[in-house]
């Protein structure tokens, strides 16, 4: 894969993000500390924020270009955006919430639905409804719905934060498989070393803003 | 656009019903129009009470309905479009699903307000027995002949239909939550 940033530039409340990197490993983590631009960096490749200047292209389509006044339009993307947040949405039941994005209705249950139900153990959880799921479960169901809508690039925005220990190595050794599993790449966002060196090939410290360091986890964290 | 709609809210009922008589009549631009073109009259017809009746209610669905859209997370509808959703369907699927406590509220509000409309009512369509008598009006006609009975019947009628409506509101409203 390839996801080439050039001059990104975002004004925050307390610094402007500015970001020129190509990415080409298929787990990459952007790593920093809280309030560092991490959560900003992925919204904004999602296109979930305007940038003030920038040119981001994915696999070589454009995603956006300031200079042409450019910007796919996010339902265009094809991105699976796992954010910090809780979204799931409240009024679906846990399987209209996981069909939403492949356009199926509840009985055509594919393969490949199947596939990812059984890989992130959930098949349990199908006519539950949402306000019942356990923060766990509900971590679970958010990564199998962003997989369901059959993404290129899954983007993770911090998914364990706020699990307990236990849940959070069960998540991270199902993270750990998703893409020899799925073939899907993945640029997670994380603020714990631990999390970085289990999942990802690739580091990038982000601190305040800028990318002040790449490298592989170990070498970077270890 | 806000200012208008809002308008009958702060206005006196009398006052709009004079207004949409002006506007109706069939020296009126809008009167004019319809009885030109089409061969329709509204003032003191039934027309005029539910005109009356929608004009008087209107603010309050509006209102409701506003508060309803504004509660909407507007991140879960960026999530809806992650997934691939056009406007359309997030609007669809997820705006107005979410919003629907607060546009249900403002059915029920205006259903009631519509109900007790009275001075933009009798302006607007009088108080033809058979023809545009309404339920206030009625009530109304029967103080005023002194038909006390006739009047608590009528003021019984009324309670019914509200409670039915808060009730049905209700009913919707945890059905929805229920998914």
């Amino acid at each position: 894969m390839k996801l080439a940033i050039r001059h990104l530039s975002l004004r925050l409340h307390q610094f402007t993000l500015g970001v020129d990197v190509d990415i080409q490993h298929a787990r990459t983590a952007i790593f920093g500390p809280s309030g560092a631009g991490k959560t900003s960096l992925l919204e904004t490749i999602a296109g979930l924020r305007k940038p003030d200047s920038a040119k981001i292209s994915f696999n070589g389509q454009l995603f956006d270009d300031s200079g042409r006044n450019y910007s796919l339009p996010v339902r265009l993307r094809r991105l699976g955006y796992v954010p910090q947040y809780d979204s799931l949405f409240p009024h679906l039941s846990v399987q209209r919430n996981l069909l939403y994005g492949s356009n199926r209705k509840p009985k055509d249950h594919t393969l490949e639905f199947h596939h990812i139900i059984d890989f992130l153990e959930i098949g349990h959880l199908l006519d539950r409804h949402v306000h019942s799921l356990s923060r766990g479960e509900n971590q679970r169901v958010v990564i199998a719905r962003a997989l369901l809508s059959a993404p290129q690039l899954l983007l993770l925005d911090e998914p364990l934060t706020s699990l307990d220990a236990k849940l959070k190595n069960a998540i991270l050794e199902q993270l750990q498989a998703l893409h020899s599993e799925f073939g899907i790449p993945v640029l997670f966002v994380t603020h714990d070393p631990a999390e970085a060196i289990a999942i990802c090939e690739e580091v990038l410290l982000l601190q305040a803003g800028r990318i002040t360091a790449r490298s592989n986890p170990a070498e970077l964290l270890g | 656009m806000e200012t208008v709609v809002t308008l009958p809210l702060v206005l006196p009922p009398v006052a709009t019903g004079l207004v949409l008589l002006k506007m109706f009549g069939r020296r009126g631009p809008i009167g004019h129009f319809l009885s030109q073109h089409f061969d329709v009259d509204v003032v003191f017809t039934w027309r005029a009470v539910v005109l009356a009746a929608a004009v008087m209610s209107f603010p309050l669905l509006a209102r409701s309905a506003r508060v309803g859209f504004q509660g909407v997370d507007q991140r879960l509808e960026q999530i809806a479009r992650t997934l691939g959703a056009s406007d359309m369907r997030v609007f669809f699927t997820i705006t107005l699903p979410l919003a629907s406590r607060g546009i249900a509220a403002g059915i029920v509000l205006a259903f009631a307000r519509a109900v007790g409309e009275f001075g933009a009512t009798i302006v607007v369509a009088g108080n033809i027995p058979g023809k545009t008598t309404t339920l206030s009006l009625e009530i109304f006609s029967a103080v005023q002949l002194g038909h006390d009975a006739s009047a608590y019947r009528l003021l019984v009628v009324c309670v019914v239909i509200a409670f039915s409506a808060v009730w049905l509101s209700e009913v919707l409203m945890k059905k929805r939550s229920m998914g």
